[in-house]
């Protein structure tokens, strides 16, 4: 699931109804914002190249933020202790085994959008 | 007798759960289950059974059971002997040092599971490279790294080793032996390797504490242990040990003299010429040499004091370190009944006078030789190993070995014989002022003994030509000054090894040649030099031709190979940190993106381990023109405070010197009822530390503390943390200057300035030196002539205490050469290198020298700081309070639960 917004790139499916979060440029490029949902934080990512990612804002080793963790390429390293994330899959990277859900995102006239749908089945 | 053989592993069991040991083991069809408390019971109650022995296969049981360790393959079970036929040989070795360890790689190599292999270790450890102990000494290696065989070999292998068992009797018509804790072991084929005894010599006082002798880890650990009293210490011998160990203690900050008996240093080895130049290196590094110096007595009343000379003059010392020469430890074999002389008489196929006894290594003495060096050893393991596998050889053959002192800055080479004699003519090169002498012994046109010193990179070259007996007639003329000389051709930094023959000797220790080297390096494809070690063991033993291997490296694989760029940054570049350090500078690149464009990153923008060291690379380089790069710090100095691992911060505001006051305390009292701050510490840095903080909550709490007047205490930097004191003349009768002022001036000075890592400084006021300050990175003892100026310590991973950099007579020149001395390590360390490791790498004199020695230098480095703190001394608490990096403390969103329900 888990889909990466880019802005004139359409989805493969319409996941439902979506609710908005903000201006993409509230978000560092290289950086991460956080959307906070009675279901725990999601952390939201921009890339160097302008792409955007939601995942849960929960390290699967030991529940770090990875809103704050250092972004590079498409993932980000955790900075409680440096396991590797990749925002496209949330599966760690390297030899560390563990995923994060990963949430659809759309952009459009700027603005980020997260699925309802998505928020609602995988929020933990 | 035990025997083994193989029964399904399933039906063995073996459980060491700390309290006792569970044996369930169906050997004969029948089930049969003890506990045993102790390991020594579970041993001698198998033993009475006739045979069953301890059987397992996890590592974490060698472990548990440290001192009597049994390890027997997983599916092996021992069964009474003759029940089986083709059983496995039972081969005993006492000792387990280098030979011996070598020899076993042979033998299995050779006829693997001819032998069933137990080994009884004096030593409680496993097998080590024992020639690598002064560099653990000096602290350019430990011990992990000097591992020959791990534990994990011997389970491997099959082979029992018996930890900390010392063999005390060997019984030739039983054929057994048995250890000081009562195993008894029966043996087919022995091998004897006690190496030898270091030589306390016969003096009163010799059995004092605090004399040791230079042997084994636990006499290295017991200088370590000494060391750090950095007191006076004296090695009695001026042989290779005792300056190896005095080099090493020096090292570890003690004040060290060499009493030696000779006229000059290692005179078994070196010339006069050589022992002079020898000594004068020794000395430049701060150690006190005495020749003719004939040891009396060792002082003392309850422990060592100093040491009495023949002459009557008295050296002072807390520790004494004999290494006066070692004899082969032939005790065992003796009681034995074994002929011996010096050492363990055996012929050359390493034989003793009992024909089911071998001997090797230190302790053997064959053709009339015994043997120190390792090349010799290694040899010998040869030997023995084609003689346990039934393999007729050559046999031993005595041949010289170069001598090379294991002291970094000293070069130092000696083979064969260089007395003087009617017969004999001598080539001789000195240049005075680069410190090298050379000096090559011929007999009727061939060489018989050469001496280098200050240049030795010939020693390869020379030694072929010895062991070759080749006649130099034609080259004597250029023959001392090496190989790269001759047939005319024009030196290169290459030249001297592209010259050498395929058979020309490379690592002296085990004994491979250059061609073994360069075939390998082909034919496996390596091309690193971990590979060319594991597959050819050269520069695997001392490390000294590891230079020589590299050479062979590049020679081969040309531009593949580059020594330099072993250590990269990180995966996304193949430069290692002084290089971009170095390009950085040299291109002008002023931007991360600049940066990895021109270096030819790999990744797109890098990665957590090179965007921060980029970063501060940069904003220490180009202060007022880089913008620092946030998104390429880590979340800490992103935040300016310190993660926790529930993903809240904590706050701590800087106490200037650890002083405060009422309206401080009262600021913080009031900020932690506010906002409901779980837990407020006292640091190990005379601050307070808040902890629990909410990420949103900063900025108020920020807010609320600098009405205080409270600033950012940096506790997350790399860059100053505190300057701890000591509250000095204010308060302190022993105080002999202000130390609470003094660390109050440096803090208001550097705070703020960024560095490769934390550093973090204290000031004392006098030396019984209660701010600690000898552990600091940068460390201040005041004296009543002034203030003694120390760095490079350790706290924290290490232990390690300051290096003293110089004093000076007032407070404006101790502040002026801290900042300087700060300033060079900034624009020379490498991103995360503590200071201690800066030092230790650019080596201490070299910055003594800059800071102390080079007003200019000083100056200009001091300069440098003051300009870079223009840009740097912004609180940014403040910065925040004010509203920079808002999206940082604020969520973009919050979604109600109607929505993300529906």
């Amino acid at each position: 699931m888990g889909v990466a917004a880019n802005e004139g790139h359409p989805r493969e499916r319409d996941p439902g109804r979506w609710i908005g979060i903000g201006s993409a440029s509230d978000i560092p490029r290289r950086g991460a914002r956080c959307v906070v949902t009675p279901r725990g934080r999601i952390a939201v990512f921009r890339t160097i190249e302008n792409r955007y990612f939601a995942i849960e804002d929960r390290c699967p080793h030991k529940a770090g933020p990875l809103s704050q963790g250092i972004v590079h390429g498409r993932a980000v390293t955790c900075p409680l202790h440096n396991w590797v994330i990749s925002l496209e899959s949330g599966e760690a990277e390297g030899a560390d085994e563990g995923s994060v859900g990963t949430f659809a995102l759309k952009v459009e006239d700027g603005q980020l959008f997260i699925s309802v749908e998505a928020l609602a089945g995988r929020v933990a | 007798m035990l025997r083994q053989r193989a029964i399904p592993p399933e039906r063995i069991a073996l459980d060491w759960n700390r309290e006792a040991i569970h044996e369930r083991v169906n050997p004969l069809g029948q089930t049969k289950e003890s506990v045993f408390s102790q390991p020594e019971h579970a041993l001698a109650a198998l033993a009475g059974e006739g045979g069953i022995a301890l059987v397992g296969h996890q590592s974490h049981w060698l472990h548990a059971w440290h001192e009597v360790c049994c390890v027997v393959p997983a599916g092996t079970s021992p069964v009474p002997n003759g029940e089986l036929s083709g059983m496995a040989e039972k081969l005993v070795i006492i000792g387990n040092g280098m030979a011996p360890g070598r020899m076993l790689e042979h033998l299995l190599e050779e006829t693997p599971g001819r032998y069933e292999v137990t080994i009884f270790n004096a030593e409680p450890r496993v097998n080590y490279d024992r020639i690598m102990l002064s560099p653990v000494l000096s602290g350019e290696t430990d011990y992990e790294q000097i591992i020959i065989h791990g534990d994990g070999w011997y389970i491997k292998h099959g082979i029992t080793l018996y930890k900390g068992h010392k063999i005390v009797a060997i019984d030739r018509v039983a054929k057994t032996v048995r250890s000081d804790r009562g195993i008894t072991e029966p043996y087919d084929k022995l091998v004897i390797a006690t190496g030898s005894v270091p030589v306390k010599l016969a003096v009163p006082g010799n059995n004092l504490p605090g004399v040791l002798t230079y042997r084994d880890l636990d006499d290295v650990n017991a200088m370590l242990l000494a060391a750090q009293s950095r007191a006076k210490a004296v090695a009695i011998g001026g042989g290779l040990l005792g300056l190896e160990a005095a080099s090493g203690l020096n090292a570890r900050g003690m004040e060290v003299t060499v009493l030696h008996l000779m006229p000059t240093l290692m005179e078994r080895q070196l010339d006069a010429a050589a022992g002079y130049l020898l000594e004068r290196a020794i000395e430049q590094r701060g150690i006190k040499v005495r020749t003719k110096a004939n040891t009396r007595a060792i002082l003392g009343a309850d422990r060592v004091e100093g040491v009495a000379l023949a002459d009557g003059s008295v050296v002072p010392a807390t520790l004494v370190v004999m290494a006066a020469g070692i004899k082969p430890n032939a005790e065992l074999a003796k009681d034995a009944g074994l002929a011996v002389n010096r050492g363990i008489l055996v012929d050359a196929r390493l034989q003793t006078s009992d024909p089911y006894i071998l001997a090797l290594g230190e302790c053997a003495e064959v053709g009339g030789h015994v043997y120190g060096l390792v090349a010799p050893l290694y040899e010998m393991a040869k030997v023995a190993a084609a003689n346990l596998a039934g393999r007729e050889t050559a046999g031993f053959v005595h041949s010289d070995t170069p001598t090379k002192l294991k002291v970094s800055g000293i070069d130092l080479f000696s083979i064969g014989d260089f007395a003087d004699g009617e017969d004999r003519e001598e080539i001789v090169l000195r240049d005075a002022s680069a410190g090298i002498y050379k000096r090559v012994i011929l007999k009727d046109n061939r060489i018989i003994g050469t001496v280098l010193f200050g240049e030795t990179s010939d020693g390869a070259w020379f030694t072929g030509l010895k062991r070759k007996a080749a006649n130099v007639a034609e080259m004597r003329e250029s023959l001392i000054f090496g190989q790269a000389y001759q047939g005319g051709a024009a030196p290169g930094p290459m030249a001297a090894v592209a010259a050498l023959p395929d058979d020309a000797e490379i690592c002296g220790c085990n004994g491979v040649s250059k061609g073994k080297i360069t075939g390998a390096i082909r034919a496996k494809g390596l091309s690193s030099l971990e590979d060319v070690r594991a597959h050819t063991k050269a520069s695997a033993s001392c490390g000294s031709c590891t230079g020589l291997v590299e050479q062979l490296m590049t020679l081969v694989l040309g531009g593949q190979y580059n020594p330099a760029a072993v250590q990269p940054v990180c995966g996304c570049t193949a430069l290692g940190h002084d290089e971009v350090r170095r390009l950085i500078k040299a291109k002008g690149l002023k931007t991360i993106s600049a940066v990895m464009q021109e270096l030819e990153w790999k990744t797109s923008c890098g990665c957590a381990k090179c965007r921060p060291a980029l970063n501060y690379y940069l904003v220490c380089d180009w202060p007022d023109e880089y913008a620092d790069d946030y998104q390429s710090r880590f979340v800490n100095e992103r935040v300016h405070a310190n993660i926790q691992k529930d993903g809240t911060y904590s706050v701590v505001p800087r106490m200037w010197g650890g002083v405060t006051s009422a309206k401080e305390l009262r600021a913080i009292a009031d900020v932690v009822e506010k906002f409901e701050i779980p837990t407020v510490k006292v640091t190990g840095g005379q601050r307070i530390d808040m902890l629990g903080v909410r990420k949103e909550d900063l900025p108020a709490v920020w807010a609320e503390l600098g009405k205080a007047g409270f600033v950012s205490g940096y506790a997350y930097a790399r860059g100053l943390r505190t300057v701890k004191t000591c509250v000095g003349t204010d308060w302190c009768r022993f105080g002999t200057q202000d130390s609470t002022g003094l660390g109050i001036r440096i803090e208001k000075f550097m705070w703020g300035s960024w560095t490769p890592a934390k550093v973090k400084m204290a000031v004392s006021g006098c030396p019984r030196n209660c701010a600690e300050a000898t552990c600091k990175d940068v460390g201040v003892i005041c004296v009543d002539s002034g203030y003694e100026i120390h760095f490079a310590g350790a706290a924290g991973l290490d232990i390690k205490g300051t290096e003293v950099l110089g004093v000076v007579k007032t407070e404006d020149a101790a502040l002026e050469h801290i900042v300087a001395l700060v300033e060079m390590y900034r624009e020379q360390g490498r991103y995360l290198e503590r200071i201690y490791k800066w030092a230790r790498r650019v080596g201490l004199d070299e910055i003594r020298r800059q800071i102390m020695g080079d007003t200019e230098k000083r100056k200009a480095y001091f300069d440098r700081f003051v300009f870079s703190q223009r840009f740097a001394q912004a609180d940014p608490w403040a910065e925040r309070v004010a509203g920079k990096d808002e999206h940082e403390f604020q969520p973009m969103a919050e979604i109600g639960l109607p929505v993300a329900a529906a």
